[in-house]
């Protein structure tokens, strides 16, 4: 059986590979997607506190229920980040981050 | 779930998760993406999370992702394979997630351990006695079943009612942001 600290030790490198992709990587879209995988591995964690903690011999749903109010504002975020992606694209014919520096002064 | 259920799936996942750095095309990313995202629902269910872990199958690795998809068939990315990337960033995203795991296994290693609490027919049973006699939940918990959906539908519909519902307002400015934002400036 995995125990907790597994659990919490995956999600910890789930969570340490989309930090690193979003400081590597410089194509938007993709840092995008590794904030997801950020967001994923804390669902991760929650899950595996609720499975880990019951109450009254059943799951604690409080964490599933974070979880779910997790999942969707993040659909929602996604929805509104690429618009503003796309927006970018379409003023500024580019993506990569380090050829956005009209904020640089 | 059985050890090496747990580890295939979490292997599924971060070897999906890496991908998704290591690969040029972004492409190829969002496929790794949805990998990654596939072993973390069978951890999901493997963790007697049934509902949330189709949930992650249907709105990330099919409605999200998709998203992505198109976003990346609409922008044509070609030319940015050939681009060299600096040495800087590389060092400092993997120093900072070494920094980090190292910090984590420092606090796992102190924190006491716990094995997940059984969830066999037993202790359903006795858990069917929280809930009023005659409902589905508890003729399913007598049974020795979860009834998982039904249990996330009560506690969604009595204990997080108002938090729902400004979800949905939510999901309404989102779809209404959208379209303001993709729509042409008109010069």
């Amino acid at each position: 059986m995995a125990t907790l600290n597994d659990y919490l030790l995956v999600s910890g490198l789930l969570f340490a590979i989309g930090l690193a992709g979003v400081v590597i990587r410089r194509n938007i879209i993709v840092v995008f997607m590794c904030l997801e995988l950020m967001l994923s591995a804390a669902n991760l964690s929650l899950i595996s506190f609720s499975r880990f903690n019951t109450i009254n011999g059943l799951p604690d749903y409080n964490g599933q229920m974070l979880v779910f109010f997790v999942i969707t504002v993040a659909a929602a975020e996604v929805a509104v980040g690429l618009a503003i992606i796309v927006a970018l694209y379409r003023s500024r014919q580019t993506i990569h981050t380090d050829e956005l520096t009209s904020l640089k002064g | 779930m059985p050890s090496y259920l747990f580890w295939l799936f979490s292997t599924i996942m971060l070897i999906g998760g890496a991908a998704v750095v290591a690969f040029r095309n972004p492409v190829s990313s969002a496929l790794s993406v949805v990998t990654c995202f596939i072993g973390l629902a069978g951890l999901f269910i493997g963790l007697s999370a049934f509902f949330v872990g189709i949930i992650q199958i249907l709105v990330y690795s099919g409605a999200v992702m998709v998203l992505f998809l198109f976003i990346i068939m609409l922008l044509d990315l070609k030319d940015e394979q050939k681009r060299a990337k600096g040495f800087a960033p590389l060092a400092a995203g993997i120093g900072l997630a070494i920094a980090f795991v190292v910090q984590l296994i420092g606090v796992l290693s102190r924190t006491p351990n716990k094995v997940a609490p059984p969830l066999d027919a037993q202790s359903l049973a006795a858990a069917a006695g929280n809930f009023v006699p005659g409902t589905k939940i508890a003729a399913a918990l007598k049974d020795g079943r979860l009834p998982d959906v039904h249990l996330i539908g009560h506690t969604l519909f009595t204990q997080y009612n108002l938090p729902f519902q400004i979800l949905g307002v939510l999901l309404l400015v989102a779809t209404v942001g959208v379209v303001v934002l993709s729509k042409k400036q008109a010069e």
